[in-house]
């Protein structure tokens, strides 16, 4: 008999991620591949009244201590390793985001149980997990099988639509007791909110957004031009915030903003998934890139393979003259 | 302060990448080696410290083509002693690598224990994980990632660390020391170092071969295939000099009133 399939209930700042609703989609169908029950597990201090918002799983397995009121990867891998041995699940399913992704690495280390990181998609064949992942920044894709029970599954988005919670049932609550240190060698001590004051990008119709294509700070001003001209603000993607070129509140993805604004023209970015997270809702996707293999091919609308510099310059006219 | 800082090379994504004749793994021998662009933070974080609080940047990589120029680049750019763990073999997965580090890095001369070892949190080839929250595990360290900043005050026995959230929110933690660090974008952005200091790396110093220690981690996964992604939707291309698609550009935002 096969063990039952876990997705942990990421949230953050009392709030479920929306890659919890698409992990527990997911584990729905691997749950009836095994035949067993599809549980969400909720670590928290105070967080029990998320559970209403897990409807889709079967059952809750809720942990609430002080050590996991905030996200903690030593806290949350001692709880989830006394959980993994204490039930035996057949597969845990971790949202790859920045709160929970620390605990992926760590708690299969500590189990000594098998990893399959960057996870699209997932099924169950022959009674094993056959995964889909992601590497080399979106440019090529692994088939994996996994050998072995529980397993540790990293969920990248966009694997299924988000379970509808709402609708369903309030699933049933199990607490569960388990003995954790009060204060480990990790503590959170505060959050620090970003400073106020700079356009906020999630905000605006259109976005020019450049990427490691743009190649210098300079060539910046071609894409500030573009934006103005379209009514827009300039935005960017990972490499370019890292070198200090734009600042933290202009970046589109994991880490930054999620933007869905009408028109998103990404110049010169490659679209990692953890950038195309940020974009995907975008309304219309325009990709400029000089590689005809670059990943945000797949999710833009109207693609163009050439070089910014030369693009974005043209563009600006264009849309002038169109102005008048 | 003593400081560790774990790199590994990576292929260049922005060249084309070939799937070798097996049909599940990469073409190694097609593709251009980088250093991960993760771990080029961790060190430029590591040199930051340094230069904050004093002490020593130790890096090391497990042997792969062309680590020596990155290795002797690292010594230019501030670090003091570069180490190349030799005789692993190829095609190591996050699990392996960490696996390989925990047994190699106790028998190094005069290497631990050290107070922080940074390396990047992820990397574009990590398929069963990273190798940062695997080695601290079996080094039964500490371990926060995603982090964009690192301070220790003078004589403290903890890290103040950042760590990055979403939407450019971020926590802040006390590390206790030793630790793992997971770091995803240094205070600043790497250094540049000429190619004139990289050469005289190259003749003055020398980097330090050690053994590989003993592996006998089975993998639990195998790979059915490797395979370029299936285009679920694929943009509508516009063909044509910069005006005329600029041209088209617009007659399509036109039509949705976009302009």
């Amino acid at each position: 008999m096969a063990g039952n399939v876990w997705v942990l209930a990421e949230h953050w700042r009392g709030r479920l991620s929306d890659l919890t609703g698409e992990g527990l989609a997911l584990g729905r169908e691997l749950a009836s591949g095994f035949g067993s029950r599809l549980e969400a597990v909720l670590l928290g201090h105070g967080a029990q009244a998320l559970a209403a918002g897990l409807g889709a799983a079967d059952g809750v397995l809720s942990v609430d201590h002080s050590s996991l009121a905030e996200p903690n990867p030593e806290a949350y891998c001692a709880a989830l390793a006394a959980l993994v041995e204490a039930r035996q699940p057949q597969l845990l399913l971790v949202p790859l985001s920045n709160v929970a992704a620390d605990v992926i690495g760590l708690l299969p280390a500590r189990l000594h149980i098998p990893l399959v990181n960057f996870c699209r998609d997932a099924r169950v064949v022959d009674g094993k997990v056959e995964a889909r992942c992601v590497l080399y920044g979106g440019k090529l894709e692994t088939t994996l099988v996994v050998s072995g029970a529980p397993a540790v599954l990293g969920l990248l988005p966009g694997s299924r639509a988000a379970s509808g919670a709402a609708a369903a049932p309030a699933p049933s609550i199990e607490e569960v007791k388990i003995e954790l240190p009060a204060e480990g060698r990790l503590s959170f001590e505060q959050y620090i909110d970003p400073a106020a004051g700079d356009v906020d990008i999630t905000q605006q119709d259109a976005l020019v957004s450049v990427g490691r294509g743009i190649q210098t700070q300079d060539n910046i001003t071609l894409a500030e031009e573009l934006a103005a001209a379209l009514g827009g603000v300039v935005s960017a993607s990972r490499p370019v915030i890292d070198q200090g070129w734009l600042p933290l509140t202009r970046q589109v993805g994991k880490s930054g903003a999620t933007v869905k604004p009408k028109l998103y023209l990404a110049a010169g970015i490659s679209g990692a998934p953890e950038h195309v997270e940020g974009m995907k809702g975008a309304e219309m996707i325009i990709a400029v890139n000089t590689d005809p293999q670059a990943p945000i091919f797949a999710v833009a609308h109207y693609g163009i393979v050439g070089d910014v510099l030369e693009i974005l310059p043209a563009l600006t006219e264009a849309v002038k003259a169109k102005k008048g | 302060m003593n400081i560790l800082v774990l790199l590994k090379m990576v292929p260049d994504i922005v060249e084309e990448l070939e799937i070798g004749s097996d049909g599940t793994s990469l073409d190694l021998d097609a593709v251009r080696p980088i250093v991960s662009e993760r771990d080029d933070h961790a060190l430029e974080q590591a040199l930051l410290l340094k230069e904050r609080c004093g002490g020593s940047v130790t890096v090391l990589a497990i042997e792969s083509r062309d680590v020596d120029e990155v290795l002797f680049t690292a010594l230019a750019k501030g670090c003091d002693r570069a180490l190349k763990v030799s005789g692993a073999g190829a095609a190591l997965t996050s699990a392996k690598a960490a696996a390989l580090l925990a047994r190699t890095l106790p028998g190094i001369p005069n290497l631990m224990p050290v107070d922080l070892v940074l390396t990047g949190c992820q990397a574009i080839d990590d398929l069963d994980g990273v190798v940062a929250p695997s080695l601290a595990e079996r080094l039964h360290l500490p371990y926060l990632g995603i982090v964009t900043a690192v301070d220790v005050p003078a004589g403290a026995l903890k890290a103040t660390v950042l760590k990055e959230f979403a939407a450019g929110v971020r926590g802040q933690y006390g590390v206790c020391l030793p630790a793992v660090l997971g770091v995803q974008a240094a205070e600043k952005p790497p250094r540049y170092v000429p190619v004139a200091k990289v050469r005289a790396a190259m003749k003055a110093r020398t980097i330090e071969e050690v053994p590989a220690g003993a592996m006998d981690e089975a993998s639990l996964l195998s790979v059915a295939a490797m395979t370029k992604p299936e285009a679920v939707g694929r943009a509508e291309m516009l063909e044509g000099d910069p005006e005329a698609v600029a041209a088209k550009v617009v007659e399509i935002l036109s039509a949705r009133g976009l302009v």
